[in-house]
């Protein structure tokens, strides 16, 4: 961490004399250890396959811990507990009693934040500013708010006889590790099912301080399992095994097609939430200066490995060069690094790997002839960086425009009318989210009618409220997750035990 | 509708615009978002300004000070105590910078100037109605005449909302112009006194109208309301400044004023002038606060981040 300092101190910035000092978040509130069991059956076990994998943190590479990697008789434990707790301790238990452990996680969640979001920031390189105002406290809130919904499921689906299905596999992705099993946990905790989580590997260390949370409140033993590993196999074990009754999957539309495929045929409830390339539109009527806040917010929140990010921005032509001499401006003043630094807007990319597949794509845009912009911001030495970058000269063919690139890289393409602004927007594979700027009331609505997105956005971006369903249309996935709709997976609606 | 600059290009200087442009002008302002300017400037408020980069905005804040005393119980007595502050806010350390202007009303301008000769602190005097900017135009107009006689460095005179509120705006336009004449060769602040106005869009609106009217500062609040300067309406005016000034090469610099009463608040103020205007607003010359008891709170905070020990209010002269 040392490093970073100097190196911010050193440069007094081409912004002029005023250098922030750096003012980085206290570590001393994270108590790390050197090794994480398995938590499965209300207990931390060391895995039976004997394997133990190294987890980093990405913005100085330091080695945090080593995880236990849950093996093919690890998972089976693990499913066998969570069968178990769900007959014999969950199933039957009221619905007030369910909201009441539910109740206790989302305090404990708020009453150690600092905790957590000190941790998450290490593990997974966002910036505190993030993990701290937005992560966990949304985590918190989802418990919150299916914790009420827990005594009151029959009243969601009037008519129906809701029932939990059993056990729930829950694969988690690693770009908001914590957000992500809260997402997954509180509804399917509150409808009565028991749930296997597997955490991403390159981030679990929240997933086992959120495991910690479970064991003080007391949840019966093996309503929630932990059991990371990679997820070419403890992932796929995991959904192939026969007691699992339902997937949930957040990650990459790749391995969502993979699992789509196991689970044909077995009776298994599936949802998936996958991969975007969402469009911001900017008309020229939109409050600019708001709209460019919403564009940087967009595409560099999370240094933009967000499933929702607006990675395609489609600007007015009319406005393009307004837009894009803000934008650079803006572009400027984004302060990169350590992101344990409360002033940092960007941190590190997740992994080495991410950041080569950003790096390729970022290539290929060179290569097929659209026009670079970065920032010429310091970068640390060590950990993985990408500078925020802009790309213009794009066109609806080009890879970048295509691909979701899961970084800090925008593609900015123009339009003149809304009808080809839908057409070009909705000419994607994918379709998660969708942002639109205007002032013009029935424009917003005539957009997102058409918009082939999940959500659709109006003068603003990355939104997220755990009352409000999220979900994609076509390789965005399918199923929704949040609000009342968030139940649905994790029930059978008519006795029909699927 | 083409709606990719505010200001015409190529209207560089004052000239370039006459009251038939004004209501053009206003109309073609980009609108502003509410919930997105709030958010920016809330965040831009969280920033954590620690250690050196905090004494230098407390510096900074210091030497952007308008110290202000606008009461109708001001008295040449109170002026000449606070004139003495103003040159040397604390008197037992030498390292603290004077502030940049006093202000006050027309009457006390030729006590402020007699105290403050050859001291490098300038006098701004308020004129042309303050704070209503209501009044026979005659009579607003020579106030400001007379305030630029008696030798005043700065005047800040106030919008007319009456009039701007109403839609007209070439004849607000008119005036601002007609105030920019009578204070010709000195340094003119308008207050749009943001609080009345209702809506950041009008705000925006109002700081176009200003500067293409040839303010040398947009100055957010007379310190009359309940309602004086807030993050939000400070950041909109700054994105109307850098917009005008990329525009028309013409810089203006900001005042904001009302409520400040912390060193937290002017360090808030001061991150919002550096992430939207840059390094080049950081000066007296296009910043000020107008402020009365902030400076013993920037003082305070100076001596604890020296020593890391708080004084008590009493260690700080109240002049």
């Amino acid at each position: 961490m040392s490093e970073i300092e100097r190196r911010e101190d050193r440069t007094p910035g081409r912004r002029g004399p005023w250098a922030y000092s750096s003012a980085p978040e206290g570590r001393e509130i994270v108590r790390l250890q050197d090794r994480y069991d398995l938590f499965v059956g209300g207990r931390f076990i060391e895995p039976k396959s004997g394997r133990y994998f190294e987890t980093i943190n990405p913005a100085t590479e330091e080695t945090l811990a080593q995880v236990a990697e849950a093996g093919e008789e690890d998972v089976d434990l693990a499913v066998r507990a969570a069968r178990e707790a769900w007959e014999e301790r969950w199933r039957d238990l009221p619905g007030k009693e369910r909201a009441k452990y539910l109740y206790r996680i989302a305090r404990a969640l708020q009453e150690r934040s600092r905790e957590f979001a000190v941790l998450e920031t290490m593990n997974n390189g966002k910036p505190i500013k993030e993990s701290r105002d937005v992560d966990v406290p949304l985590a918190a809130a989802h418990f919150f708010y299916y914790a009420g919904w827990a005594d009151k499921i029959e009243y969601a689906f009037p008519g129906r006889t809701p029932r939990p299905l059993g056990v729930a596999a829950q694969i988690t992705p690693w770009n908001f590790p914590l957000l992500m099993c809260a997402w997954k946990l509180a509804p399917a905790l509150a409808t009565g099912n028991t749930a296997v989580l597997k955490p991403a590997s390159t981030t679990p260390l929240t997933a086992f301080l959120l495991a910690e949370v479970i064991e003080q409140a007391e949840l019966p033993p093996g309503v929630v399992n932990v059991i990371p590993g990679p997820g070419g196999r403890t992932g796929e074990w995991l959904a192939r095994h026969p007691d699992v009754a339902k997937i949930a999957f957040t990650g990459s539309t790749e391995i969502g097609k993979i699992l789509r495929r196991s689970v044909a045929g077995t009776g298994k409830r599936l949802t998936l939430e996958l991969g975007g390339k969402a469009a911001n539109i900017v008309f020229e009527d939109a409050p600019l200066d708001q709209a460019i806040e919403g564009i940087v917010n967009g595409i560099f929140f999370n240094q933009g490995e967000v499933c929702c990010a607006g990675s395609r921005l489609f600007v007015q032509e009319s406005v393009f060069e307004v837009v894009l001499d803000k934008l650079k401006a803006r572009l400027d003043t984004l302060r990169v690094g350590d992101p344990l630094d409360k002033n940092t807007d960007v941190g590190a990319i997740n992994s080495r790997d991410q950041l080569e597949k950003i790096t390729e794509l970022v290539q290929s845009g060179i290569e097929e002839g659209a026009e670079i912009y970065q920032p010429d911001c310091p970068l640390p030495e060590r950990g993985f960086w990408f500078r925020p970058t802009l790309f213009t000269n794009v066109s609806q063919s080009h890879r970048i425009a295509r691909e979701e690139i899961f970084g800090p890289v925008l593609s900015i393409l123009t339009f003149r009318t809304p009808e080809e602004a839908v057409e070009k927007a909705n000419n994607t594979p994918y379709g998660l989210s969708a942002g639109i700027w205007t002032e013009k009331g029935s424009r917003i609505l005539w957009m997102a009618e058409r918009m082939k997105a999940g959500v659709v956005w109006a003068n603003t971006f990355n939104r997220f409220d755990p009352s409000s369903p999220f979900g994609g249309y076509k390789e965005s996935g399918f199923g929704r997750e949040g609000g009342r709709h968030g139940l649905e997976p994790y029930l059978d609606l008519d006795g029909s035990g699927r | 509708m083409s709606q990719t600059a505010e200001i015409q290009p190529g209207g560089v200087g004052t000239q370039a615009f006459g009251p038939r442009d004004a209501a053009r002008l206003v109309a073609r302002t980009t609108a502003v978002d509410a919930v997105g300017l709030e958010e920016r400037a809330a965040s831009l408020g969280k920033r954590s300004i620690k250690r050196e980069s905090k004494l230098w905005a407390l510096d900074l804040a210091i030497r952007c000070t308008d110290l202000t005393t606008l009461e109708g119980a001001d008295t040449a007595g109170k002026v000449v105590a606070m004139c003495a502050k103003a040159v040397r806010p604390n008197p037992i350390d030498p390292s603290i910078p004077s502030v940049a202007a006093v202000c006050l009303y027309p009457e006390l301008v030729p006590v402020a100037l007699g105290q403050l000769k050859g001291t490098g602190v300038r006098v701004a005097s308020v004129a042309g109605g303050f704070p209503s900017g209501l009044g026979p135009l005659d009579a607003r107009l020579r106030e400001v005449r007379e305030v630029v006689e008696m030798g005043a460095h700065e005047v800040d005179i106030v919008l007319n909302r009456s009039l701007f509120l109403a839609g007209r705006y070439a004849q607000a336009f008119e005036e601002l112009r007609a105030a920019r004449e009578a204070a010709e060769g000195v340094h003119l602040k308008v207050i749009l006194e943001v609080g009345e106005l209702g809506s950041y869009d009008r705000v925006r609106q109002a700081s176009v109208l200003a500067m293409a009217a040839g303010a040398d500062f947009i100055k957010t609040s007379t310190g009359k309301l309940s309602t004086g300067a807030t993050l939000p309406s400070a950041l909109c005016m700054m994105e109307a400044a850098r917009d005008f000034s990329r525009e028309t090469g013409r810089p203006v610099g900001i005042k904001v004023a009302g409520g400040i009463r912390r060193s937290k608040q002017a360090v808030q103020y001061l991150v919002l002038l550096y992430e939207t205007l840059g390094p080049e607003w950081m000066t007296p010359e296009r910043f000020r606060i107008g402020a009365s008891s902030l400076l013993n709170d920037v003082l305070m905070q100076i001596d604890k981040e020296r020593t890391g020990r708080y004084q008590g209010p009493d260690y700080f002269t109240i002049d």
